[in-house]
C-alpha cells in the first residue's frame, strides 16, 4: 500500500539521511576495496608460487649431494640417455632436448606457413563471405582439446603418413610434430590476422594509388608494418608448441632418440614429465629431475612469453608513429 | 545592488541588499518589495581547476541564490561545463585534475578534503547532455537513488517513485507501463526520467549540462516548461550554448569565456546592456 | 646553383605491368592455404563423427564402463567432467570477476601493484599445462595438502589427489582468460551510466554492482564458459592431480578422486590391451567431448553476439 503523496515526508527525516549509514557504509566500501585487491593479488601470487614451488622441488638437483649422486646437472649434460628407469638411473637430458626441438621445429614448419598466408588471405584478399566462413574453421580448431588432437595423430594420422611416407616407425616426430603445428596454427593465425587489421588502411591506399598490386601492397606494405605482430604470433606459437605435452604424448612414440631423421621416434621433455610422473617416489632423484625439467619448460616459455609482449608493444608504438 | 562578480573584484560576502532583484520579464511573477534576500545557495571563491597543466578554470568567484534559476553561457570550451561539474565534484573522475580555491554549496564546503562526496552527490543532483537512463525499467531507474540510500520497502518506493515522475512532468506518459525498459522512451522522455531519477533523492540543487541540446524543438520547450517549474523548490544551474534559452528560462546569466567569468547578473540586464564588451559580442554573435 | 633546367636527365620510367601474374599466384598461394586448413580441420571432425556418432546412445551416456572399457558406458567420466568443471567454475569466476573489478575501478595505472597484476597475468597464460600439473602435484597436494593433514590430524585426507585440487589446479590455469574477458567486458559500459549512478550519490560500490556488472554480465558469461570449455579439455593439469583410470563409485565428495573426458581418451588411447575393440568406445568418448567444447563455446560465442547487439541497438 503506498503512501498518499501529500503525506510522504522527507528524505532526511524518514531516516535515510547521512551519518550512521554512511559511516557503516564508508567501513564496508573499504573492506570491500581490500577484497578486490587480493582478488588481483591472487595472479601475481599465482605466477610467483609456481615459480616458487616448481623450482624448490628441483632444488635438491643443485644443492643435495645425496641427489647428486644420481642425478646431477653435469649428468644431464654428459650422459647420452635418458633411462630413469632401470638398476642405473641414467639422466641424459640431450635426447629430450633433441626430440623437443625437432618435434618443434617440425611443427613450427608445418603451422608457420600455413597459418600467415591464411592470415594475409583473411585480412587482405578474402570477400567477406569467405572470411566468416573462415574465422568459424579456425575457432573450431583452436576448440579442439589437445588429447583429441593426439588421439587423432596416434589413431589416424600416424597409419596415413606411414602409407605415404614409407616410414617404418609408425609414431615419430613428424606425426607429433605435425599434429602439434595443428594446434599451434590458431594461436598464430588469430595474433597474425589481428596484426594485420590492425594496420591503418592508409598505407594499403597510399600503395595502391602508386600503382601497386594487390600483392604487392600486402607482401612489401601490409606484411612488414603488421612484422612486429606477426613475429609476436609466431613466438606465441612456438612458446604453445614447446609447452605442449597431451599431442607429444600420445603422438611421438616417447622413445629418447638422438637421431637426425624426423621419422623416428621422439620423447619430448613435457612428455617425459607427464609419462613418468605418476610412477615417480616423492622426493627422490628422479622426482626432482622431472621438476628440474619443468622448470627449464617455464623458463624457455616465459622467456618466449616476455619477447613476444616485447614484440607486441614494439607494433603498437610503430603504428600509433612513434 | 545585486551581486555581481567581475574577475578583478575580491569576492565580497553578498552584501545584505534590500529587495530581489526586480523581476523584468513578464512571465515571472512581480516580486513584493518586502521579500527578504535570498540566501546563497551555491558559491565558489577564487576557485581554480587544472587538467594536468591546463588552467581550465582561473579564479571563479560566483553567488548563485537559491530558488532560481542560474544560466551558464560561452562559447565551446570556455569552462563552464567544468564549473558545473565541479560543484558535485564529478570532475573527481577524471584523473589528473587539481583544484585550489573555494566551493560551497548551502553549508557543505565541497572541496575540502573530508568532504564526504557521495552526500554531496545526493543533495546536489545533475542530469546530463544526453539522457543517460539505466537499462533498467522506468521504475527501477527512478527508484535507483532510494535503494541505494537502503530504502527497500516496496509500498515507501512506490509512493516516491510517483510523486518524482508528478514532478518530472512524466507521470502520466509512464503510469501504465513503469516496468517496462527506460530505453523504449523517447529522447524527451528519457530526460524527463533523468529529471525525475534525480528529484527522488530529494537534491537541494540541480545541476543541468545542457539538457536539451540532444533534444528536438518540442521535448526542448517541455524540459524548459519542467526548468521553470522547477525553480520554486529547487535551486538550478543550467550551463546551455543557445542563448535564447538562457533569456528565456534563467534569473541570472553568467558569461565564461577561456576558463574566466566575464560577467555575472541577471539575465534581463546581461541581454539586453551587458557591462562588458565581451560579453555583447558574445551574445551579438560576434563569436562564438 | 641547381635548377630544374640543370637536374640530370633521367631514363623514362618503365610502364607499370597491368596484369602482374606471380601477384595472381601468390595471392593464389594465400587461398589455398587457408583452404587447406579448412579442409584439414573438416577431416578430423569427420573422421571422429564418422567412427564415432554410432557408438554416442543414450545408453552410451548414462552406463558405466564394463568388461575393461570394451562395452558400456562413461557415464562416470561425464559425471567426473562435470563435477569438476563445475568446482573449477566455483573457485576461479568470483576472484577472476574480483581481480577484473579491481584492475577497471580501483587500480592506479602507473602504480607497481598494477604492473605485477598485469604481467602476472600475462605470463600465467603462457604456462605449459604440464608446468601447471606439477605445481598442482607439488603445492596444492605436498605442500598444502600433507600440511593440512598434518595440522588436523587426519589420515591422508588433503594430501591426495582429488577432485579439490584438481578443481584448483584448472582455476588457476584459467584465471587469465577470465580477469581478461571480464575487464573487457567491464570496459564495454558506457562512461555516461557510472556518471549517471555517481551523480545520483550512489557509492563507487554501489555503482559497481547495481549498473556495471549487470551491464557486463554477458561478457563475463562469456569468458566463465570459455573457461570451463579449456577447462574440460586439459588433461595435463588433471593428471596428478586427481584424475583416475577406473573407479567403482562416483564422487562423492571434493576428497575423490574421479574420471574425465579428456584422460579417459588419452589412457584408453595408448594403454589399452585391445585397441581394436576400445574403439567405438574410444571415439564415442572423443565426439562426447568434442560436442561438449563446442557447445560450450558456441554459447560462449552467441552470448558475445548478443551482447554486442544489445549495446549496439541502444546507441
Amino acid at each position: 500500500m503506498s503512501t498518499p503523496l501529500s503525506r510522504i515526508g522527507s528524505i532526511e527525516h524518514a531516516g535515510y539521511g547521512a551519518s550512521a549509514r554512511r559511516r557503516w557504509q564508508r567501513a564496508a566500501e573499504a573492506v570491500i576495496t581490500v577484497a578486490l585487491r587480493g582478488c588481483a593479488f591472487l595472479a601475481v601470487a599465482g605466477l610467483l608460487l609456481i615459480v616458487v614451488f616448481v623450482f624448490k622441488e628441483a632444488l635438491p638437483i643443485l644443492t643435495s649431494a645425496e641427489t647428486q649422486k644420481e642425478a646431477s646437472l653435469a649428468g644431464f649434460a654428459a650422459t647420452p640417455l635418458w633411462q630413469p628407469v632401470g638398476d642405473v638411473p641414467k639422466y641424459g637430458m640431450l635426447p629430450l632436448f633433441v626430440g623437443t626441438l625437432k618435434v618443434v621445429l617440425v611443427a613450427m614448419l608445418f603451422a608457420v606457413p600455413f597459418a600467415v598466408l591464411a592470415a594475409v588471405f583473411a585480412s587482405e584478399f578474402a570477400p567477406a563471405r569467405v572470411r566468416e566462413a573462415l574465422k568459424p574453421a579456425i575457432e573450431i580448431l583452436a576448440g579442439i582439446p589437445s588429447v583429441v588432437l593426439g588421439f587423432f595423430a596416434l589413431m589416424v594420422m600416424a597409419s596415413w603418413l606411414q602409407a605415404v611416407t614409407g616410414s617404418v616407425v609408425r609414431l615419430n616426430a613428424l606425426n607429433a610434430g605435425i599434429a602439434l603445428g595443428l594446434g599451434v596454427i590458431p594461436t598464430v593465425f588469430t595474433v597474425c590476422e589481428d596484426a594485420l587489421r590492425a594496420v591503418p588502411k592508409s598505407f594499403r591506399e597510399a600503395s595502391l594509388a602508386l600503382g601497386a598490386t594487390p600483392w604487392q601492397t600486402a607482401w612489401h606494405v601490409t606484411l612488414p608494418a603488421a612484422g612486429a605482430g606477426v613475429s609476436a604470433g609466431i613466438l606465441l606459437g612456438l612458446a604453445r608448441a614447446v609447452g605442449e605435452t597431451m599431442i607429444v604424448l600420445m603422438a611421438s612414440g616417447n622413445a629418447a632418440i638422438v637421431s637426425g631423421s624426423v621419422f623416428d621416434s621422439v620423447r619430448t621433455m613435457s612428455a617425459s614429465i607427464a609419462a613418468e610422473l605418476a610412477e615417480v617416489v616423492f622426493g627422490s632423484p628422479h622426482y626432482s629431475t622431472l621438476f628440474f625439467l619443468g622448470a627449464i619448460l617455464f623458463a624457455i616459455t616465459f622467456v618466449i612469453n616476455v619477447l613476444a609482449g616485447l614484440f607486441v608493444e614494439r607494433l603498437r608504438q610503430r603504428l600509433a608513429g612513434a | 545592488m545585486t551581486a555581481v562578480q567581475t574577475p578583478e573584484s575580491r569576492p565580497a560576502p553578498p552584501p545584505p541588499a534590500a529587495a530581489l532583484p526586480a523581476a523584468a520579464s513578464p512571465d515571472r511573477a512581480t516580486a513584493p518589495a518586502a521579500k527578504p534576500q535570498p540566501a546563497t545557495r551555491l558559491s565558489t571563491r577564487d576557485f581554480q581547476l587544472y587538467y594536468g597543466a591546463v588552467h581550465a578554470l582561473k579564479g571563479i568567484t560566483i553567488a548563485m541564490p537559491e530558488r532560481s534559476v542560474t544560466a551558464i553561457i560561452g562559447p565551446s570550451g570556455c569552462g563552464k561545463s567544468t564549473l558545473l561539474r565541479s560543484f558535485n565534484r564529478m570532475n573527481d573522475l577524471i584523473p589528473g585534475v587539481r583544484t585550489e580555491g573555494e566551493i560551497r554549496v548551502a553549508d557543505m564546503d565541497v572541496s575540502a578534503a573530508g568532504t564526504d562526496v557521495v552526500e554531496l552527490r545526493r543533495r546536489v543532483g545533475m542530469v546530463f547532455q544526453r539522457p543517460n537512463p539505466f537499462p533498467k525499467s522506468i521504475f527501477d531507474n527512478v527508484a535507483f537513488g532510494l535503494r541505494m540510500l537502503g530504502l527497500a520497502d516496496r509500498g515507501e518506493l512506490e509512493s516516491r517513485v510517483e510523486l518524482s515522475l508528478h514532478r518530472a512532468a512524466l507521470w502520466d506518459e509512464v503510469k501504465d507501463r513503469l516496468e517496462r525498459s527506460a530505453l523504449q522512451l523517447s529522447g524527451g522522455q528519457q530526460q524527463r526520467l533523468c529529471i525525475a531519477r534525480c528529484l527522488a533523492v530529494e537534491p537541494e540543487v540541480i545541476l543541468m549540462d545542457e539538457p536539451a541540446s540532444a533534444l528536438d524543438p518540442t521535448a526542448t520547450a517541455r524540459i524548459e516548461e519542467l526548468v521553470l517549474a522547477l525553480k520554486t523548490t529547487y535551486t538550478i544551474v543550467v550551463v546551455t550554448h543557445n542563448m535564447q534559452q538562457a533569456a528565456r528560462i534563467s534569473d541570472r546569466t553568467a558569461f565564461m569565456l577561456s576558463g574566466n567569468l566575464i560577467e555575472y547578473d541577471d539575465t534581463a540586464r546581461v541581454f539586453t546592456s551587458p557591462r562588458e564588451k565581451l560579453t555583447e559580442d558574445y551574445i551579438t554573435g560576434r563569436f562564438g | 646553383m641547381s635548377t630544374a633546367l640543370s637536374a640530370p636527365r633521367l631514363a623514362p620510367l618503365p610502364k607499370a605491368r597491368a596484369g602482374d601474374g606471380s601477384g595472381f599466384a601468390l595471392t593464389g598461394l594465400t587461398g589455398f592455404a587457408a583452404l587447406l586448413i579448412v579442409l584439414m580441420v573438416a577431416v578430423i571432425m569427420g573422421n571422429i563423427a564418422w567412427f564415432g556418432w554410432r557408438s554416442v546412445t543414450w545408453e552410451f551416456l548414462a552406463a558405466t564402463p564394463k568388461e575393461g572399457m570394451t562395452a558400456g558406458g562413461i557415464f562416470p567420466a561425464i559425471f567426473g567432467t562435470v563435477a569438476l568443471v563445475v568446482l573449477m567454475v566455483v573457485a576461479l569466476v568470483p576472484f577472476g570477476v574480483g581481480a577484473a573489478i579491481y584492475l577497471h575501478e580501483y587500480a592506479p595505472p602507473q602504480s607497481w601493484f598494477t604492473r605485477a597484476v598485469r604481467f602476472s597475468v600475462n605470463n600465467l597464460a603462457g604456462v605449459p599445462s604440464i608446468v601447471f600439473g606439477l605445481f598442482g602435484l607439488g603445492f596444492f597436494i605436498m605442500f598444502v595438502g600433507r600440511g593440512l593433514d598434518r595440522v588436523t590430524g587426519a589420515d591422508m585426507l588433503w594430501g591426495q589427489p582429488s577432485l579439490l585440487w584438481a578443481a584448483l589446479t584448472l582455476a588457476l590455469l584459467n584465471l587469465p582468460t577470465v580477469i581478461v574477458t571480464a575487464e573487457e567486458a567491464l570496459r564495454t559500459v558506457p562512461r555516461e551510466m557510472r556518471e549517471a549512478s555517481m551523480a545520483l550519490g550512489a557509492t563507487k560500490w554501489q555503482t559497481i554492482w547495481h549498473v556495471l556488472l549487470p551491464q557486463a554480465m554477458p561478457g563475463i558469461l562469456t569468458g566463465a564458459i570459455l573457461s570451463v570449455s579449456r577447462g574440460a579439455g586439459e588433461v595435463a593439469p588433471i593428471m596428478f592431480t586427481g584424475a583416475a583410470y577406473f573407479l567403482p563409485y562416483l564422487p562423492s565428495s571434493p576428497f575423490d578422486q574421479f574420471m574425465e573426458l579428456g584422460y579417459h581418451i588419452f589412457v584408453l588411447s595408448t594403454q589399452s590391451p585391445n585397441v581394436d575393440q576400445t574403439k567405438p568406445i574410444l571415439y564415442g568418448t572423443v565426439l562426447v567431448l568434442l560436442l561438449l567444447t563446442f557447445l560450450l563455446n558456441l554459447t560462449a560465442i552467441l552470448l558475445r553476439a548478443r551482447m554486442r547487439a544489445k549495446l549496439a541497438g541502444r546507441d
